[in-house]
């Protein structure tokens, strides 16, 4: 589809390309009509949801929301979770994959093929152990306690191996010429190299972290301890009664800022990622 | 360094020069255990002991509290086989597996066949495809709750407009579950869609220059060339796609709660039920090794029909 086209397949090329638009926008079109929602007044949304552009307009509903204080708790909550667990599964990450890239040790292939064959323990079949674990440990209703079971991820090890293993060996190799340690070499050579590789798989886990669902339903059930995911859900079950759907709706989008910002900021990292993990 | 434990290195690690057991050598394993050991201990601690106590409370009767009643053997799995809603819980996830898997996998790839190519336009349209799978579950579920509302959404306008009756999609059992797949669609579509971009990106541009010089149409030009190249990245789509929707749970506990009648009950939220209202830990924990085993048998398919490929 390089050389130039002419007459009918230009067409429809043109033709191809207005209806992905129109379908895109069809796409958003939930996302903007949510945004006017949440900047309309109440009571106006009592009369009428049907609309695209917000007027009458209030911010009304962002004023409230903050100071009701729970939203932004929530969200602070989340931040926590979310930054904790990033930070966490990049280091315990990146340690074990420069081991499995780069180092010798005993049982090697062992350990290697006992990490792959965790890829396919899904979170379902280890939910309800943890719980009673956590119970036990009395550590429910924590931060920690929503970041502990996300930090063992066989698939960020694996995906920083894979990094770790395309970097030149002549690099670590002046290094080891100077007697640097392992750690030296790991710490000033190997890690400024792999930023766009934790970048990615960084985000990756933030975003995973800040829509994880099911673990903190059943680990915070106090109302102060829900992420924002968690906590909309259990203001949104009576939204349809509620007069208040201009806050519900504003709640959701406050919710969706961080998240929707980074992805806007850093798009190019996570289809990078995407090929990085198709491409083996 | 003994005979058997160099056999166990890696493949792809370049042949080293045998060197015999010394100081520095074992200085060497303790620098590996320190980089392992971070990941060992929570891998050991928070996924395989979980594993393994699951499959052990499983066989017991357990409730949510820790209360321990003892082994049972396989009374939870005897339970389970007579148990009406698990039946309908499981064929539920399966039905809506099945419904989700191929619609995704298309919609997947038409987005992507519809936005690869250089341009501005397209890339605003990658941006938007992708953009919804970033927002969490619950804000997903809420914005299409209110789409689909028979009375405020913004399906009804339109129906009224074309002199139709606004229908109640998530009250109907038989509509419910669709309504749940475009749900889904949207949210999901993104990330098999760059998995496809990737994978349509990698093609060789040869290739379609010799069918240009050929004069072949645009839709042999799919069959021939495109479709083939990609065919693996199809397989990994579907696989993945396949294990990801066996666990659907935030979308009909969030839209319908799993009505109406059980139509939209789907596997997890029942272990979820049985466990968190219910207190009945141990047959939820064999229902979650129920959902396991089938999902492993879904992996194993993708390791295998992989395999299959790189022998072609």
């Amino acid at each position: 589809m390089t050389a130039a086209r002419t007459g009918w397949a230009l067409w429809g090329d043109r033709l191809l390309l207005a209806i992905t638009i129109i379908v895109a926008a069809l796409w958003l079109l939930p996302v903007i009509w949510v945004v006017t929602m949440s900047l309309k007044p109440n009571a106006e949304l009592m009369r009428s949801t049907w609309g695209f552009i917000p007027y009458p307009f209030t911010i009304e509903n962002y004023t409230n929301l903050i100071q009701l204080a729970t939203v932004p708790r929530w969200l602070v909550n989340s931040l926590i979770v979310a930054i904790g667990m990033t930070l966490l599964v990049l280091t315990v990450s990146s340690l074990a994959g420069y081991a499995f890239a780069r180092l010798q040790f005993p049982f090697k292939r062992t350990i290697f093929a006992l990490m792959i064959a965790g890829l396919m323990i899904p979170e379902q079949a280890v939910f309800l152990p943890l719980h009673q674990m956590f119970a036990d440990w009395g550590i429910h209703n924590t931060h920690a306690a929503l970041v502990m079971p996300r930090v063992a991820v066989p698939i960020g090890v694996f995906l920083m191996m894979q990094f770790f293993r395309a970097v030149p060996r002549e690099l670590e190799e002046a290094a080891e010429l100077d007697h640097a340690s392992r750690f030296t070499i790991f710490f000033r050579i190997m890690l400024p190299l792999s930023v766009p590789a934790l970048t990615t798989l960084g985000l990756f886990t933030f975003i995973h972290a800040w829509n994880d669902f099911l673990w903190p339903l059943v680990s915070a059930t106090d109302a102060d301890m829900y992420t924002v995911t968690v906590g909309l859900a259990s203001i949104q079950g009576n939204f349809a009664m509620s007069e208040g759907l201009g806050s519900v709706m504003a709640s959701a989008v406050f919710a969706s800022l961080p998240i929707v910002l980074l992805f806007l900021i850093f798009q190019r990292f996570i289809v990078a990622g995407v090929a990085m993990s198709a491409g083996k | 360094m003994t005979a058997a434990t160099q056999t166990r290195v890696l493949p792809v690690a370049e042949p080293r020069t045998k060197v015999p057991q010394s100081p520095a050598k074992r200085r060497d394993w303790l620098t590996a255990l320190l980089f392992l050991a971070p990941f060992l201990v929570v891998y050991l601690v928070l996924l395989v002991y979980p594993l393994f106590l699951g499959i052990w409370i499983s066989f017991r009767d357990w409730d949510l509290m820790g209360g321990d009643y003892g082994w049972i053997g396989t009374l939870n799995y005897q339970d389970l086989w007579s148990d009406p809603v698990f039946w309908r819980a499981a064929g539920n996830t399966l039905k809506f597996a099945a419904m989700t898997v191929p619609s995704m996998t298309l919609v997947a790839l038409l987005l992507a066949l519809a936005v690869q190519g250089p341009g501005r336009i397209r890339a605003v349209c990658r941006s938007i495809f992708f953009l919804s799978s970033v927002f969490s579950v619950t804000v997903v579920t809420l914005v299409w709750a209110m789409v689909l509302s028979p009375d405020r959404g913004l399906i009804a306008p339109v129906v009224q407009f074309f002199g139709g009756t606004p229908f109640n999609f998530l009250g109907s059992p038989t509509w419910a579950m669709p309504a749940i797949v475009v749900t889904t669609l949207w949210w999901g579509v993104g990330l098999p869609m760059a998995l496809f971009l990737a994978s349509l990106g990698s093609i060789p541009k040869e290739l379609y220059e010799a069918a240009e010089l050929d004069h072949a149409s645009r839709w042999s030009v799919f069959w021939r060339i495109t479709l083939p190249s990609i065919r693996h990245t199809v397989v990994l789509v579907v696989v993945l796609q396949i294990v990801a929707q066996l666990q659907i749970f935030g979308q009909p506990f969030l839209m319908t709660q799993g009505g109406p009648a059980n139509s939209t009950r789907t596997l997890v939220q029942y272990i979820y039920e049985t466990s968190f209202r219910d207190w009945l830990v141990g047959y939820g924990a064999a229902m979650a090794m129920v959902l396991f085993v089938l999902m492993m048998i879904f992996s194993m398919l993708q390791l295998w029909l992989g395999r299959q490929g790189d022998d072609q």
